[in-house]
């Protein structure tokens, strides 16, 4: 358990970066549109008003105030998209990450705690994936499982796995040689409780670190597959998936095209903020 | 260093083995019939299937499978597109000369800028102009490629028509192919308005997919050269007199370039990601959008093929890279 000191430390640390404090507040915003996306939008995402395809932002000459953000080209509302769309990133980087991340540490773990045989296995297995393109595995995978959002989720928690299996290991051997480790184990510790209870505590700020910036690998690589037509399928209102086949309305049409990336950008952007606030926070040896 | 060379060529040996693996296996690993998945038929009679069953050795137990698989690969077989019908090899060494030349322009591009970038946020440390380069890096690996180069087309072909939307090279010209790469071929020609028309096709694409490692070669050389400036040796050339500019190329640079150059070479997976994504935006002829065709119209042995080269590639530079990592920094080569 953190002794409460430790906590106001870390935010101390944390909060000498003004970008980590604006990452922070972007995430809770986006958090709280994604909680609260049906009460905020205006129209229900997938509703499409068959008069009014292709109407510009409210700001535009052509444009209402009942669609702010304008319209896609079958006339569903972009502000409600977006919105929705906030909902589905979170919830895809949600579970990708957390899906690898406790994967990967168990691999890593057992990888970097039992040694011999079983790792070299492991983590050639994992120099296999890393030797691969992320997006090219990315696609690998979905080409056997078949697109689909939930398939996309999957190949992108398989991508991010060995950079958390590389990172449990390289901690637990790091750790397991330290006294504190030997007396657990004269003391009579179990190797299980070894493994979790007494060196992964202390290997978590990395893990943290990556986490978040896996996050926002994971909101890209989403959008990457979605824009490719191999993630999330219409009419889902994935934001990488609204730019696909957009280049046609690239003339007349623009906000089709500048605001989804724009939502992309400033929610991968919240994140990297935030990983590399806590990074510089976690990490002694950074200090300046 | 020939013990070094081979240690590290041993190294990859089963890595790459793994990546086989992976492609052989992912023809059996696609839901449906094996049969019909290799051979694009669907509602064979039973006599037809047990013939193309016999003839892609489907029967046959998996590891003699594999065996056959890598026989074949050594070879040069890599099977045969479903949807063009041309060998996969054939249409992988046409098309990835193309694919090499938006990696080589896109990267020349990050180079160029990312370095004196970072150079110049590290000596002007904690300054507007090391915030705006930092800033602008962030949001340049913050960013979807995809998107950016729409923004780019947008801007600069819709709004400015400076540059032309998409394609390699105006339809008007017909460049005899010779080596594949564009500019080389219009130069042999002496065709000076396809040569035009081919450099103003590159610049787009090449902005959008160097991107990324322009920010990550920034920041890089941004956080080696601080480390770098830092040290009693750049302390002692101060001290000794010699010009600033010195200090900086010859002695500080020189040494912080050594990460750098990891990172440049390490970039090459992530160029290769990004290709595909900026292929398809801009219709370029190369490997990353063949290779999405692919998978989009189902054609296994292109994807078979397509990942299996282009991991070879990722593979193979990296090595590359490491032993010249190994060239530079003699401490590596007797670590």
């Amino acid at each position: 358990m953190q002794a409460p000191g430790t906590l106001r430390e870390f935010w101390r640390a944390y909060s000498q970066s003004r970008g980590a404090i604006a990452g922070l507040a972007l995430i809770v915003a986006l958090l709280l549109l994604a909680l609260f996306a049906d009460v905020v939008s205006p129209h229900p995402p997938n509703e499409q008003f068959r008069q009014f395809t292709l109407t510009p932002p409210m700001w535009d000459e052509g444009g209402s105030a009942m669609f702010i953000l304008g319209t896609d080209p079958v006339g569903r509302d972009m502000l409600s998209r977006l919105i929705h769309g906030t909902r589905l990133s979170l919830l895809i980087g949600f579970i990708s990450v957390a899906l690898s991340l406790s994967f990967g540490v168990l691999l890593g773990v057992i990888a970097g705690y039992v040694r011999g045989l079983t790792e070299t296995i492991l983590m050639r297995l994992m120099d296999v994936m890393l030797a691969l393109p992320s997006l090219l595995l990315a696609i690998a995978v979905v080409a056997i499982l078949g697109p689909g959002l939930i398939n996309a989720m999957y190949a992108i928690a398989i991508v991010l796995l060995p950079h958390y299996v590389r990172l449990a290991r390289a901690a637990v051997i790091a750790e397991a040689g330290k006294e504190y480790v030997q007396s657990s184990r004269i003391a009579g510790a179990g190797a299980l409780r070894l493994m979790f209870n007494t060196i992964l505590p202390n290997c978590a700020a990395p893990l943290v670190v990556q986490a978040t910036l896996g996050f926002s690998s994971a909101i890209l690589d989403a959008a990457a597959l979605g824009f490719l037509g191999l993630g999330a399928q219409p009419p889902t209102p994935e934001w990488g998936s609204m730019l696909a086949g957009a280049l046609e309305f690239i003339q007349r049409a623009p906000w089709v095209v500048t605001l989804p990336g724009l939502a992309i950008l400033v929610t991968v952007l919240a994140f990297n903020l935030m990983g590399d606030g806590l990074r510089d926070a976690l990490d002694p040896k950074l200090k300046r | 260093m020939l013990a070094f060379i081979l240690r590290r060529a041993a190294l990859v040996i089963p890595t790459f083995i793994g990546v086989t693996l992976l492609a052989f296996a992912l023809i059996h690993l696609i839901p449906g019939d094996p049969v019909e998945n290799l051979s694009g038929e669907r509602g064979m009679d039973p006599a037809r299937r047990e013939r193309l069953l016999h003839e892609f050795g489907l029967d046959r137990p998996l590891p003699v499978q594999y065996a056959g698989y890598i026989g074949e690969v050594l070879h040069g077989d890599l099977g045969t597109s479903l949807t063009t019908h041309e060998q996969v090899l054939d249409e992988f060494l046409t098309l990835f000369p193309a694919t090499i030349e938006l990696a080589f322009f896109a990267m020349l591009f990050a180079v160029c800028l990312g370095l004196p970038a970072g150079i110049l946020a590290a000596l002007k440390r904690n300054t507007v102009a090391d915030y705006a380069v930092m800033g602008v890096s962030l949001a340049g690996y913050s960013m979807p490629i995809f998107w950016w180069a729409l923004l780019l087309i947008l801007f600069f072909s819709v709004q400015l028509g400076w540059t032309p939307v998409s394609g390699r090279i105006a339809v008007e010209y017909d460049v005899p192919a010779a080596t594949g790469f564009m500019l080389i071929d219009t130069l042999k020609a002496g065709d000076w308005g396809a040569l035009r028309s081919a450099i103003s096709h590159l610049i787009l694409p090449s902005i959008a997919l160097g991107t990324i490692p322009l920010a990550v070669i920034a920041r890089m050389t941004r956080s080696a050269m601080l480390e770098v400036l830092r040290e009693d040796y750049v302390r002692t050339a101060r001290a000794k007199g010699l010009p600033r500019w010195r200090v900086i190329l010859v002695h500080a640079l020189r040494n912080a370039l050594i990460p750098v150059i990891t990172v440049i070479g390490l970039q090459v997976g992530l160029l290769l990601s990004g290709a595909i994504l900026t292929e398809t935006i801009f219709s370029w002829p190369g490997v990353g959008n063949w290779l999405v065709h692919g998978v989009q119209s189902r054609d296994y042995p292109v994807v078979q093929g397509g990942i299996l080269l282009i991991a070879t590639i990722v593979i193979s530079v990296n090595l590359i890279v490491d032993l010249l990592y190994g060239v530079v920094n003699p401490r590596i080569r007797h670590g």
